[in-house]
């Protein structure tokens, strides 16, 4: 039941940590720090869900999103959108550019396993 | 030969008959059924100006002259074809200003000048009392002929007698008196004056008929018929020569002078200004009166020249006087009765004249010389007084008497230097100095006040040197040599030959003179100086009354739609409304003649009367000013809408609220200013308000960041109690590390709120930067003992005093530091710091090999919040405010940090500081000693 989950985030050890508890729940993973890398592993890959941080040096989480919903290979693939910037607005500009869900720093780590774990059930 | 009793009788009777016929028309008057409003009247009260002097000198003139007596009676002819557009106008703008006489006229034209009318009736006075002497004369010689006749030798007095024996002196009290039983009678002072008017239309007819009479009877009685006549006269020489123009005195230039004269003269005479307009109750009499005037001159000229030949042919040789032809015809041929038929004529011609000029010179003395006075000096007692009316009649009544006196005074010094004709002519040169300001004031705008004050002054004094005081020198009371050399013998200044000037008559020479210096002062103050604003409003209501939309009489205008409320409504505004009601209360009662309550409630929506109306004007006029009271009136009162002219009097008159409304503009336009200033520090303030809110949200995601490791680890390390301890320690140490990046985090929030608040302490001393370096390179040597980086530090020999607060300073260095330990090539780490002094200042370097910056970042790796991408992966722990601070330290000190240069292997960062002021520090960088520390 192993998934292919693919992480986006700048902060190593916030990376770090969703490395751990994604490796944890048997899923394997791979981990990038920038939206570019992102979609080149996309490319390589099709992951069946993407851990998204908004905040990336070059190109953003929405940016990332809004392509990969462009895409006809890309379009299913399940979004978990994780931000540190907190107000409502920040929520729906997310799921406008097509995330799956949103998660808000700092999170619990139970619940983004949950979430992970809803989301890839969908499938 | 007539008895003296019985020319005195005959005169009373006929004096009587007047005042009968004046008490008539004042009756009929008082009844509203007026007898004088008919152009027939009208025209007959104009043949006033047909005086003693038509009546005996024309024909005097003619028997001297020939057709030389003409231009007296052409000019009025010509005048009158133009009294449609002039007199007409005149009329309207005297009737809509209230003006009842011709210094009103010209005061009120040129701005209401009250010095304007005073001038004018001292000038209109002085001119006419020669006019008045005549009369008198006219009248003391022709009852002597009559009486004495045929002891002609009486005419010439040789001998001159004391006052109380003189005819002259009597029949001047007794002409006074009668004048006062006309003109001033009564307490009632109004302009008007019906009864006069009848009395003096009745005149002209008298005097018409009687000269007619005595025509007729010498053309067809002595001969037979003109025809007869003309050609018995032909026979003789000297007769014969009257007949052709040669015999003119002066030639075409004294009958274009004479006929000009007489043209200003029928128009502006004090008694014809009042006939023709003050006493004019129909304007469209103005019509009929164009034709019927020049026709009764016409009429009453017929029979001069037969009488003059006449006369010459029974009298022949000077052994009668020409002037009075009339009265010695009919008594050489024993027709007494015709003779005082013909005398009572001469006494109406010389009554009628005396009558109306001495009442309308008597309104001008009091309206424009005394009342000014009288108001100005004891103006509040006057205004207090029920009597004033009878105060008023005895001031006129005394005038009336001056007047006469001073006539008589006149006759008396003078009266036997000139002829008839003569003396006439003086006067009328005088009122011809107000022709320029009248003539001008009607059809100028911009003729003025001070234009119109120096040339009257100017014409009126040369009047008086070239043709009154000549009239002294000749009768003896000035030295003989005045009219003969010039005065002290000057001959330039010769009143005959101004300047000079010669070939012309007296009065031609005068009037030339005077009109010349009168019109061009006038002209040409008007053209160059300023004028009032009073000025400016009259003359445009004088130049443009037929503008004012056709409105004939102000009364008419006046009987507009306004109820009673509107007007109260109006005037309250003004007046405040408790002091309205009361006066509208009262003037409703005495209005109350109709039988209608004088319930003001149960009146409010009655249509006002004109009385009413008029009651408000003036009591608008006492608060606003009569032009804008004007407007008011007009505004409720559904009469024409307000003229260009009156709303231009209007802003005129009321400088004062456009001055207000200056103001009003100005700070209006402050505001303006005020409130664009406001808005843009609105502008500047939601500005700043929407960085705090960047600033606040960027705070809270750069502390989550930290936050969001910490709980993601320790909830890890709670969940996954049998972790292996190696990976356990990690965990843990992450969860340190961002613990202490998140105090850091907090501490330069902190700090850097303080300082952009300006609420930083401070805390300066004197220290030595040498010092402060090497403290701050102690505080990370154990970082680069750690990470094994070659350190190297060039300091210079001697202390270098600052005044610093070197905890900031400290701060700001090892911020620096951190970063290059942070940044320096992980393998083989170098950092450099340099402390360098220079003349100019001290400059701190760090240098580190590190890859470098890129050029895009330099820009921003001051801004706060940047973090650096070119960190050694795992080891960026930055908060992104850690330049940003130090630049502020920097700059508290009068420095600078800045990235000196960056590349890979090389990037530093300078600090530069000024020196202290002081200067008591060692300038000297020679000695720089320089040591290599290295890492273990």
């Amino acid at each position: 039941m192993g998934h292919e989950i693919l992480i986006v985030e700048d902060e190593r050890n916030i990376a770090l940590s969703l490395e751990f508890l994604m490796k944890q729940a048997g899923h394997s993973v791979r981990s990038v720090g920038d939206g570019q890398d992102a979609l080149d592993a996309i490319d390589e890959l099709l992951p069946d869900l993407i851990l998204l941080d908004v905040n990336l040096p070059t190109l953003d989480g929405y940016s990332v999103c809004a392509r990969l919903r462009a895409e006809e290979r890309t379009r299913h693939v399940r979004v978990l959108m994780l931000t540190a910037r907190g107000r409502e607005i920040e929520r729906e500009k997310g799921m406008a550019a097509g995330a799956n869900d949103y998660l808000t720093k700092p999170f619990s780590t139970r619940e983004l396993v949950q979430r992970v774990e809803s989301l890839l059930g969908e499938t | 030969m007539l008895s003296g009793s019985l020319i005195l009788f005959a005169s009373l009777c006929y004096l009587g008959l007047l005042f009968v016929i004046a008490h008539l028309g004042e009756r009929a008057a008082a009844a509203d059924k007026s007898l004088i409003a008919n152009p027939y009247v009208y025209t007959l009260s104009m043949a006033v100006y047909c005086t003693a002097w038509t009546y005996y000198g024309s024909v005097g003139r003619a028997a001297n002259t020939g057709i030389g007596f003409l231009p007296i009676y052409l000019g009025p002819t010509l005048m009158a074809a133009t009294w449609w557009f002039v007199l007409r106008k005149i009329i309207r703008i005297s009737r809509l200003q209230r003006l009842n006489s011709i210094a009103d006229f010209i005061a009120s034209r040129y701005g209401k000048s009250a010095l304007l009318g005073g001038l004018v009736t001292v000038v209109a006075v002085i001119g006419i009392l020669p006019y008045i002497s005549l009369q008198l004369k006219a009248i003391s010689t022709s009852y002597t002929v009559l009486r004495d006749y045929p002891e002609l030798g009486t005419l010439s007095r040789t001998v001159r007698e004391l006052p109380w024996q003189d005819t002259a002196f009597w029949i001047a009290l007794a002409l006074a008196a009668f004048t006062i039983l006309f003109g001033a009678r009564n307490v009632d002072v109004t302009e008007r004056h019906e009864g006069m008017v009848a009395a003096v239309a009745f005149e002209s007819l008298f005097k018409l008929v009687a000269f007619l009479a005595v025509g007729l009877w010498v053309t067809f009685g002595l001969f037979d018929g003109p025809g007869e006549l003309f050609r018995q006269a032909m026979n003789e020489p000297r007769l014969q020569q009257l007949t052709s123009t040669e015999r003119l005195p002066g030639g075409y230039t004294s009958w274009l002078s004479l006929t000009l004269l007489s043209m200003v003269a029928v128009m502006f005479l004090p008694r014809q200004f009042h006939m023709a307009v003050v006493e004019n109750v129909d304007e469209n009499h103005v019509r009929r009166a164009m034709w019927m005037f020049p026709l009764y001159l016409l009429i009453i000229n017929l029979f001069v020249l037969p009488l003059a030949f006449a006369g010459e042919m029974r009298f022949p040789g000077g052994s009668a006087d020409p002037d009075f032809h009339v009265l010695t015809l009919p008594l050489a041929e024993q027709r007494d009765m015709l003779a005082l038929f013909v005398f009572l004529g001469g006494l109406s011609a010389a009554t009628g004249m005396v009558i109306v000029a001495t009442i309308a010179l008597t309104t001008m003395v009091s309206n424009d010389l005394v009342m000014p006075v009288l108001l100005r000096t004891r103006g509040r007692v006057f205004a207090t007084r029920l009597d004033a009316g009878k105060t008023l009649m005895q001031i006129r009544r005394v005038t009336i008497v001056v007047i006469m006196l001073l006539g008589y005074l006149h006759f008396y010094l003078i009266g036997e230097s000139y002829a008839l004709v003569t003396i006439g002519l003086v006067s009328f040169c005088a009122v011809a100095q107000f022709a320029p300001a009248v003539l001008f004031g009607l059809y100028w705008k911009a003729a003025s006040r001070l234009g119109a004050i120096t040339g009257i002054t100017a014409g009126f004094l040369i009047w008086l040197y070239t043709l009154l005081l000549p009239g002294f020198a000749q009768a003896g009371w000035l030295p003989r040599s005045f009219v003969d050399d010039g005065p002290f013998g000057i001959a330039l200044l010769h009143p005959y030959h101004l300047f000079g000037l010669q070939g012309l008559d007296a009065i031609t020479h005068s009037l030339f003179w005077s009109m010349l210096v009168n019109t061009g002062l006038l002209v040409g103050f008007s053209l160059f100086g300023t004028r009032s604003v009073a000025e400016r409003v009259q003359a445009e209501r004088f130049v443009g009354v037929f503008a004012d939309g056709g409105r004939k009489l102000d009364v008419d205008a006046l009987q507009g739609n306004a109820t009673v409320g509107d007007l109260q409504n109006l005037v309250g505004r003004f007046l405040g409304q408790a002091r309205t009601q009361r006066v509208f209360a009262n003037a409703l009662m005495t209005d109350n003649g109709k039988g209608q309550s004088a319930d003001l409630q149960e009146r409010l929506h009655e249509t006002a009367s004109p009385l009413l109306v008029e009651h408000s004007e003036r009591l608008l006029a006492g608060a606003i000013g009569a032009a804008s009271a004007r407007v008011m009136i007009n505004s409720v009162a559904g009469g024409t809408a307000p003229s260009i002219e009156s709303v231009l009097s209007i802003l005129e008159e009321s400088s004062k609220v456009r001055s207000h409304s200056r103001r009003l503009e100005q700070q209006s336009r402050e505001l303006e200013a005020a409130t664009q200033e406001l808005r843009s520090a609105n502008e500047r303030l939601q500005e700043l308000d929407r960085l705090k809110d960047e600033f606040v949200a960027t705070v809270s995601h750069e502390l989550r960041t930290p936050l969001t490791s910490i709980r993601a680890f320790s909830e890890i390390l709670l969940a996954t109690p049998d972790m292996e301890s190696t990976q356990r320690k990690e965990f843990l140490d992450i969860v340190v590390k961002e613990s202490e990046r998140l105090t850091r985090l907090v501490d330069q929030v902190l700090d850097l709120a303080k300082i952009e608040s300006g609420r930083m302490e401070w805390r300066h001393e004197d220290l030595d930067l040498c010092t402060i370096v090497n403290d701050s390179l102690a505080s990370v040597s154990q970082l680069i003992r750690e990470r094994n980086i070659r350190c190297e530090k060039t300091l210079p020999d001697q202390t270098l005093n600052v005044n610093v607060d070197g905890d900031r300073l400290t701060q700001l260095l090892v911020n620096l530091l951190s970063n290059a330990v942070k940044f320096c090539d992980a393998d083989d780490g170098r950092i450099a710091l340099r402390l360098l002094s220079s003349e100019d200042g001290y400059r701190i370097e760090v240098e580190d090999n590190g890859a470098g910056i890129g050029p895009e970042e330099i820009e921003h790796v001051f801004e706060k919040f940047h973090q650096a991408n070119r960190a050694n992966a795992g080891e960026s722990l930055g908060t992104g405010l850690g330049l940003p601070i130090s630049r502020y330290i920097a700059e508290h000190h009068g420095g600078h940090l800045y990235v000196a240069r960056s590349r890979p292997g090389s990037t530093v960062f300078a600090l530069d500081l000024p020196r202290p002021s002081s200067g008591n520090d060692g300038p000297d960088t020679s000695g720089n000693r320089s040591d290599t520390e290295t890492g273990r």
